[in-house]
């Protein structure tokens, strides 16, 4: 019924026109999304894990340049290290430019702390997964809402100690298992107490290690779209992990006011390429690769959520094999009599497919 | 400012440049990327310039001929285009009604129209209740706007007008013009549109309202909401005004150019439809006509949304009991089929049965007639071997008889003779 054809003269805008009036106006709808999206505003959903102490608040203050960590929240900053993984998170508005954006900032107290830290890595999982459902549960709903309110974890930091060796087997677990569910960005952290050549080693160290357990993290090189996201996310993943310091104090270098760290031997500006690279991250995370983040979340791991969920509620509540409805013609072997009005079978067919697509 | 989002969240000052200003733009690029798409429906009698409007809008030769009108019913003819307009690529889908209003009784109309923007919801809501699915890359054939014709009559809606948009105002974005507007004077057509929004207005047909909340067009929307419905005039022909080549219609008496606002309202239709409310239209059409179509096709087919706190389990718990329900009713159905069968088995037996004694009897009564012909034959042959027997006795008594005679004499010859005359038996010697 409908075939796509090419209109006889099809590059528009492109010919010198011979009246004044060939222009359309079809690239206005750029400027109504433009409109509409700030109108609605944004949401973004990240978390921080690692060990306590390495300046995973600090880096969150860094990256959004205000007070956004849970540490800034609370009242009582009671530094004690919780018995087990807490999953505590914490939303901003933020404002700029006239975008808007609701900044959720989960946190993971707990992570990696204890002496044995076996599966610690699960309440994280849960609490992932939990969002995915509380997303589906709203999608199936039939009144639904106009927004669904998107609490889904659209990007997992992952702090790594500096250490300068290699990964530790936590490290490699949990980004094992996270990896799957969860766009993860792994950055060392507390860089400045690599050298540039130790940092480098580190990070080819660390790249062999995730090539060699399969661990993808972001940018994951199944989702580049063409050849020219290819071409930048080989140059993100020649860089990953970043090599972060975070500050939220400002110094005066050079008659500017800058954000560093201050230290006896000179002070390390954090936005400064060549001292750090957390510039990149904030690059990556939010200047270009942000809409990337929430969409790879959005229409890959949620929708892999979604195919697992469906298909275990399917082997739950099938008691019949799929192909119950074939049962019936065989059962009458007479070349007469489909008795099945079109009312029932029109329900079951929309049933069958329900069942198979639900 | 704060719109329903970030309950519980609190407003932090930034203290420099972070750069998530940037997100409308990447959202921008990602659909450009992507692609857009938009569908039109054009709704109105044959005759009334629709395929021409939709050249004149977009400003292509879309088909190469007149639609064919021969279809009994009414129809829907819909093609999709790629337009380019700098880094802008629009799949642009344009739906024809072909026959509508031409048929004696138009009581159905509608139905065809109404159904095939059903269809679109249907495949949609397939699309998005399946297991694996692709909704990011799906084809979006859902009607965005419906333009709805209306003839150039100067007097008042027809009825089949009214009907029809009063079908489909709960399904799709209606935006009413006139069309040939310039079969209608000025004067006239001020009475005209005023005459039809009242009519509108009174029979409760909801026509797309452009939508003034956004401040930056809610001006310029709520002026063209009071210029509904648009006077329009279509013409993919130039004429050079001026020195200008403009499109326009040529008359004896005058051009009517289309681009000119005072000739009629064409320009006013591409800023509303294209320039101003394409996405608007896009997401109205899937957050209200959408929604509302899933919500009544799920509720019909038995899923509610029950308390909140079986809320989770609601829709499995429908399912299964609907499940439930229907493998019940199946197997209802198979044991009164294996009912009927084992009945219709059952009569068909006992007709056979009752052949095959009908045959039993045929044949008992057959072997019977035999057996009573075969005796009748037997005696018979038993009477004229009797006969026989008799004769060939008489016969033997007769020769020895004829034997005696001869030796006694032959006096008794003549005797013998006559004898022999009257003897029939004898004359045969």
């Amino acid at each position: 019924m409908s075939e796509a054809t090419k209109p006889q003269p099809q590059a528009k805008g492109e010919k010198t026109p011979i009246s004044d009036t060939s222009y359309v106006g079809i690239d206005a709808i750029l400027e109504q999304m433009r409109r509409k999206a700030m109108k609605q505003g944004f949401e973004f959903n990240v978390m921080v894990v690692g060990q306590s102490g390495l300046g995973k608040s600090t880096l969150m203050n860094t990256l959004f340049k205000s007070k956004v960590s849970r540490k800034s929240v609370q009242p009582n900053v009671e530094e004690r290290i919780p018995k087990t993984v807490e999953i505590k998170s914490v939303s901003h508005d933020v404002e700029e430019k006239g975008v808007r954006m609701k900044l959720t900032v989960i946190d993971t107290p707990g992570f990696g702390d204890q002496i044995n830290n076996e599966n610690c890595w699960q309440p994280i999982m849960k609490f992932i997964n939990d969002q995915y459902e509380s997303y589906l549960q709203e999608e199936i709903n039939i009144n639904r809402k106009k927004r669904i309110p998107d609490s889904r974890v659209h990007c997992c930091i992952y702090f790594i100690p500096p250490t300068g060796h290699c990964l530790r087997p936590l490290d490699v677990e949990f980004m094992r298992h996270l990896s799957k569910v969860v766009n993860i960005v792994p950055v060392i952290a507390k860089a400045d107490t690599l050298t540039l050549e130790e940092r480098d080693s580190f990070k080819k160290t660390i790249r062999e290690e995730l090539r060699a357990n399969g661990i993808d993290v972001y940018p994951q090189k199944e989702f580049d779209e063409d050849a020219e996201d290819r071409m930048i996310n080989d140059k993100i993943r020649e860089m990953t992990p970043f090599a972060v310091v975070g500050s939220d104090q400002e110094y005066q270098v050079n008659g500017k006011r800058i954000l560093g760290r201050k230290t006896k031997w000179g002070t390390i500006e954090v936005e400064n390429i060549a001292h750090c690279e957390f510039a990149y991250l904030r690059d990556l995370l939010i200047r270009t690769h942000m809409q990337n983040i929430k969409d790879i979340t959005c229409s890959i791991h949620y929708e892999t959520y979604r195919v697992r969920r469906l298909n275990e509620s399917n082997i739950l509540f099938t008691s019949n094999p799929p192909d119950h409805p074939t049962v019936q013609p065989k059962a009458n072997g007479q070349p007469e009599e489909q008795p099945a009005t079109p009312q029932p079978n029109g329900v079951a067919a929309q049933h069958e497919a329900l069942s198979h697509e639900m | 400012m704060v719109e329903g989002m970030g309950e519980g969240a609190r407003a932090v000052p930034l203290s420099g440049h972070v750069g998530f200003d940037s997100m409308p733009d990447q959202l921008v690029n990602k659909s450009v990327n992507h692609g857009f798409c938009f569908n039109i429906l054009c709704v109105g009698e044959t005759g009334l310039g629709k395929s021409t409007l939709m050249d004149t809008l977009f400003n292509t030769k879309f088909e190469g001929e007149p639609t064919q009108h021969n279809q009994p019913g009414v129809t829907l003819k819909s093609n999709t285009y790629e337009l380019q307009e700098s880094n802008v690529r629009l799949k642009l889908t344009v739906v024809n009604t072909v026959g509508f209003g031409d048929q004696i009784n138009k009581e159905d109309s509608y139905k065809s129209i109404v159904e095939f923007i059903d269809a679109q919801f249907e495949a949609y809501l397939q699309e998005e209740l399946k297991i694996k699915r692709t909704l990011h890359s799906y084809h979006d054939t859902r009607i965005h706007a419906c333009l709805y014709f209306i003839a150039p009559t100067g007097h008042s809606l027809k009825s089949l007008d009214l009907v029809t948009m009063k079908k489909l105002d709960s399904k799709v974005n209606i935006i009413p013009i006139i069309a040939k507007s310039d079969a209608i004077s000025k004067s006239e057509l001020a009475k005209f549109k005023i005459k039809i929004t009242s009519e509108l207005v009174s029979n409760g047909v909801q026509i797309y309202q452009f939508p003034t909340d956004d401040e930056s067009v809610a001006e310029i929307n709520s002026t063209m909401n009071s210029h509904l419905p648009f006077a329009v005039v279509g013409s993919t022909e130039e004429v050079k005004i001026g020195n200008k080549m403009v499109k326009a219609r040529q008359y004896p008496w005058g051009t009517v150019q289309v681009e000119n606002e005072t000739h009629c309202d064409f320009v006013k239709l591409r800023e509303m439809l294209i320039r101003v409310n394409m996405e608007d239209l896009r997401e109205q059409t899937h957050t209200r006509h959408y929604e509302l179509y899933r919500r009544c096709k799920l509720e019909e087919m038995g899923f509610k949304d029950t308390d909140p706190d079986s809320k989770p389990f609601s829709l499995q718990e429908t399912y299964e009991a609907k499940r439930n329900e229907f493998m019940g009713e199946l197997q209802k159905k198979e044991e009164e089929m294996r009912q009927m069968f084992v009945q219709r088995v059952k009569e068909k037996e006992a007709e056979l049965k009752e052949a095959e004694k009908e045959l039993h009897e045929k044949f008992d009564r057959l072997k019977k007639l035999h057996q009573d012909e075969k005796k009748k034959l037997e005696e018979k042959k038993k009477t004229l071997d009797d006969e026989v027997n008799t004769f060939k006795q008489k016969k033997t008594a007769a020769e020895l008889l004829q034997n005696q005679a001869q030796q006694a004499g032959g006096s008794t010859t003549l005797k013998r003779d006559k004898e022999r005359k009257n003897n029939p038996w004898l004359c045969t010697e």
